[in-house]
């Protein structure tokens, strides 16, 4: 009983003891939902516009080909580049035996084509040979909306 | 002397918890700062699978290929007759619906397809101009049937679809998209 008065001498206050946990239930949404690093993109990828296009919901099944003018020093552009991960390749039948070991490691996987939109075909044709050598046939134009029909 | 140092021991029994709040703050803030949600958008295609050199692969009749060429310039040829990426949509429809009426196109949709070459120097936005049209065509065709079976267009009846459920629109109307080996050009 008297622990009670002692109490309720107490000033009123909010209490802020499950601010926390709702901070960190928060914190945890955002940390699972986030993919950190984007890999650091060496090339140009200025997407074309479509109106046909599709979502991709799945992204743990996506993996990316980037194609484009190579970034240089002074925002200059220098020749298309073809960069996998974090790797620019230069021998494009590599290619066959990256994408063969990343499907192997997932059989669903989507290959996200982000080409720059002023890339010529040659270099597209290229690495569509070599997908399909590599086995990895479900592939994605990576595409933005395109705004102004709207 | 004794009494002070109990009074004190008592107060710091408890971790103050009110700094708490704001490291999870900082943290969620970080986190709130550094997240992109953003879905990948784009065409999806299946490649053939690498032809095996000795089988040859199945033949296609003539009629039942409508050929898209698209040079460097962005000229288009469309049955070999000048043309126009504005002009592709409804051309692919045209072909693709025919249904054997006319010689010139296909003679069922499940045969129709649908032949996109490039030169090797035309630019890629130009063939995504391109394989975006003939979609586009095959997407009003669906629209076309899913509105048939009461559905506001063909997303809410792919939508709707259970998961191992057969798309039957698309079973009638597949979309064959073939893309050619383009040729070396000038260059």
């Amino acid at each position: 009983m008297g622990h009670f008065t002692k109490k309720s001498k107490a000033k009123p206050e909010i209490s802020t003891a499950s601010l926390p946990d709702i901070i960190f239930m928060l914190l945890i949404f955002f940390m699972v939902t986030t993919v950190l690093r984007e890999q650091e993109v060496q090339v140009r990828t200025i997407l074309p516009q479509a109106e046909a296009l599709t979502k991709i919901e799945q992204k743990r099944y996506v993996s990316y080909i980037w194609m484009g003018p190579e970034k240089l020093r002074g925002n200059r552009f220098g020749e298309t580049k073809v960069q996998i991960d974090d790797a620019v390749i230069d021998d494009l039948t590599n290619i066959r035996t990256i994408m063969y070991r990343k499907l192997t490691g997932e059989p669903r996987l989507i290959v996200s084509l982000r080409v720059d939109e002023e890339s010529e075909m040659g270099i597209v044709t290229d690495v569509q040979q070599e997908l399909r050598k590599g086995g990895t046939l479900r592939i994605n134009y990576s595409s933005k909306r395109d705004i102004s029909n709207l | 002397m004794g009494m002070l140092a109990k009074k004190k021991q008592r107060r710091e029994a408890e971790i103050p918890t009110s700094s708490m709040a704001d490291i999870a703050f900082l943290l969620l803030i970080f986190f709130l700062v550094t997240t992109t949600i953003d879905v990948d958008t784009g065409i999806g295609m299946t490649l053939p699978p690498e032809l095996d050199e000795e089988i040859e692969p199945p033949p296609v009749k003539e009629r039942n290929i409508l050929k898209i060429l698209i040079n460097e310039q962005g000229q288009v040829l469309l049955e070999d007759k000048p043309s126009s990426v504005a002009q592709i949509r409804q051309e692919v429809m045209t072909h693709v619906t025919n249904n054997g009426q006319d010689a010139r196109y296909a003679e069922t949709p499940r045969k129709a397809v649908v032949s996109i070459k490039t030169d090797r120097q035309t630019p890629y936005n130009l063939y995504i101009q391109t394989l975006d049209e003939v979609w586009m065509a095959y997407f009003e065709i669906w629209d076309t049937d899913a509105r048939a079976l009461g559905y506001p267009n063909y997303q809410e009846y792919r939508s709707d679809l259970a998961e191992d459920a057969e798309n039957e629109i698309r079973e009638k109307w597949p979309a064959q998209i073939s893309l050619a080996e383009p040729d070396p050009g000038a260059g």
